[in-house]
């Protein structure tokens, strides 16, 4: 079910990994190239599996390649000033290789995507109910009138209080939470069969990051929409996600299925990212632990392991040669030197 | 929005009451006078006095701006004392004043039917040979001073090539009938259409004269507009919804660059009225921006305070308008 022949994992409702991907990225490469600067490859070959009704995260840190990942997915990212290679594979189609319109003709409708600032992601000057009616216009081919009581039904299902006033509102008359509701309304419009999920609740307060989260969750459990759920925090992951990818670098570090990543995380940054959460149960006063530096820091992947100059165990090897992606007790790791202790 | 609307003619009143009073007092701080202008510096003293006695102009200035008020609350602003001695103020402002608006009218359609789809363009094809050639035209028309271009225009167009004519409105020779004021608009009440067409041909180049700076503000602020708007995080969203392109630039993109635009071309409305003395001098326009380049050559009071303060209700009242448009666009306005 992943790129390598090795992770046995475990779909929801008990399916294993034998059904053909929906989604299946391989070797994507993006680039960007900017007008006298060095051109700067912010992905470097990312492969993952996403099979239907299945949950996959792609975890890291800021610039670690995850959003630019989704935007070259849905082929969104700017015409000019950058190059993608490898393949986007859906349902069989190369996404890559489609025209504009083909590709027009797939977003919103087959593939779908939430975003992160519900605020900012929204029109500020178009009414809520014209915001989901023109996506259902555009792919279900109905008139307005008639996808109206849909959009409402919409808003409804996403658990927006009265719906039927909320059509008419405009973004800026909704709380956040309501918002982002919204934009999940929109995403799921037409039943897309992927939906990506770029950090849905990273501007929202946490009492409402659990409420979305849950709505997401109760979402594709109910219609079997495959999600992409791109985010930095772990927590979400932790609640939500079947199969989890770090990222590092532009470059996936760790595969695992959720339980097995969280106890027994192998790579050094996975195992920093699960030691920087705050945990109810630890003793009292017990300061966290962060991973030292940034990502400013690194090496480059091709004759070192990038993550080297924070590592927390580096040996010799790290900054000389380049760690590959394989198997590791059964998991893709790409490390030198794996964390061996259980959390 | 109709409080709002009530309020905004209530604080335009204000607006004219203190305008006016500055007006007055400002005019009459003038070096040289409404006296001296008509009877030049070497006037004897008796002379001079008995003609500011006749214009009111020896009483201090409190009582004369008291007895103008009262004057101008009836509709009276006087008579014009040195450009048509005697013609009543008013009549000369409102015989003139439908040739300015025409003048700006078209003037305006053009800076925006050219200003906005040409920034819209620009800003989709940045960095483009387009681009690059609407912005140097845009610095152009900025640059070049309007009464150069009218002249230009003038001397290429009407002089050289004799495509349109020299000057003025319309051919005396067609002796259209006369309604509104408005030559295009009569020529189309009145079924004459020959007039409509002549009129319109002695149109363009006034208009396209003083369209010169409007349009390459109101082409500047929609790029710009578009350029921010292209980037903003719900283009992205309409994109991701695989909306046509139609659509993702008539109700997504254009619908929110036009705010700035909106206000940019109240302003520029507003600042109309320099361009238009210059541009109505070079063609013999006949219309108010003459009026008040020689009225104030003349002091004549009466026709600066007529032209000036209805200058200024139609800058407040067009500026009413945008803000109208504003609300009308952007509902983030209207909650308020």
């Amino acid at each position: 079910m992943t790129s390598t022949s090795t992770s046995p994992s475990t779909h929801p409702h008990g399916r294993t990994g034998s059904s053909e991907p929906l989604l299946s990225v391989r070797d994507l490469r993006v680039t960007f190239q900017r007008q006298g600067q060095e051109p700067f490859e912010a992905v470097q070959g990312v492969s993952f599996d996403v099979h239907p009704g299945q949950t996959v995260g792609l975890v890291g840190e800021s610039g670690c390649g995850k959003s630019v990942t989704s935007l070259a997915i849905m082929g969104l990212l700017p015409a000019r000033g950058n190059r993608v290679s490898g393949t986007v594979s859906y349902d069989g189609t190369d996404l890559l290789t489609l025209s504009d319109q083909q590709m027009r003709d797939k977003r919103g409708k087959d593939i779908a995507m939430v975003f992160q600032d519900p605020l900012s992601s929204l029109n500020p000057v178009i009414p809520i109910g014209l915001q989901v009616t023109e996506v259902l216009e555009r792919h279900r081919g109905m008139s307005r009138k008639a996808a109206t009581p849909v959009a409402r039904d919409l808003l409804d299902r996403v658990g927006i209080p009265d719906p039927d006033r909320r059509l008419t509102d405009y973004p800026h008359q909704l709380s956040g939470g309501m918002r982002q509701r919204a934009l999940i309304a929109i995403a799921l419009a037409c039943q897309p069969r992927l939906l990506i999920a770029d950090e849905p609740t990273t501007a929202l307060d946490v009492t409402i990051q659990a409420q979305i989260l849950a709505l997401l969750k109760e979402l594709v459990q109910d219609t079997g929409t495959a999600l992409v759920m791109i985010t930095h925090d772990l927590g979400v992951v932790a609640g939500l996600c079947d199969e989890v990818n770090v990222l590092y670098g532009g470059r996936i570090v760790e595969r695992g299925e959720r339980h097995e990543l969280f106890a027994q995380p192998r790579h050094p940054y996975t195992h920093g990212l699960l030691a920087s959460i705050p945990r109810l149960d630890a003793p009292r006063g017990q300061r966290l632990t962060p991973i030292p530096g940034s990502v400013a820091d690194n090496l480059p992947w091709t004759h070192a392991c990038a993550f080297a100059p924070r590592c927390s165990q580096p040996i010799e090897v790290c900054t000389r040669v380049m760690p590959e992606l394989v198997p590791h007790e059964g998991r893709p790791l790409r490390c030198h030197n794996p964390v061996e202790e259980s959390r | 929005m109709l409080r709002f609307i009530i309020r905004r003619l209530v604080q335009m009143v204000g607006v004219l009451v203190v305008l006016s009073l500055l007006l007055f007092l400002w005019l009459r701080s003038l070096p040289g006078g409404t006296v001296s202008a008509i009877l030049g510096e070497r006037a004897t003293p008796a002379t001079r006095a008995a003609m500011e006695k006749a214009f009111g102009l020896d009483e201090p200035v409190w009582v004369q701006y008291g007895k103008f008020v009262g004057r101008v609350l009836q509709g009276d602003f006087g008579p014009s004392t040195s450009v048509l001695p005697g013609t009543d103020a008013l009549d000369i402002f409102l015989q003139r004043f439908p040739a300015t608006i025409e003048l700006s009218f078209f003037a305006m359609l053009i800076a925006v039917a050219l200003g906005i789809p040409m920034g819209y363009v620009a800003a989709r094809r940045r960095a483009s040979f387009l681009d690059n050639a609407s912005v140097v035209f845009s610095l152009v028309g900025v640059a070049v001073p309007v009464f150069f271009l009218a002249f230009l225009l003038k001397y290429v167009f009407a002089i050289k090539l004799g495509w349109l004519p020299v000057s003025g409105r319309q051919d005396g020779s067609l002796d259209a009938t006369r309604v509104t004021g408005f030559f295009v608009i009569d020529g189309l009440l009145t079924r004459e259409f020959d007039a409509s067409v002549n009129a319109l041909k002695h149109l363009v180049l006034p208009a396209v004269a003083l369209a010169s700076i409007p349009f390459a503000v109101i082409f500047r602020i929609t790029r710009a507009s578009v350029l921010e708007v292209l980037d903003e995080d719900y283009i992205r969203t309409a994109e991701s919804k695989g909306l046509t392109n139609r659509v993702i630039r008539g109700r997504h993109v254009l619908r929110n660059a036009m705010l700035p635009v909106t206000t940019t071309i109240g302003l520029q409305i507003g600042a109309l009225l320099g361009g238009a003395v210059l541009t109505e001098a070079v063609f013999s326009w006949g219309g108010i921006g003459e009026a008040l380049a020689l009225s104030f050559s003349r002091r004549d009071y009466p026709v600066l305070q007529v032209i000036i303060l209805a200058a200024a209700a139609v800058y407040v009242l067009v500026n009413l308008l945008v803000d109208i448009m504003y609300a009308v666009i952007d509902p983030r306005v209207r909650t308020r």
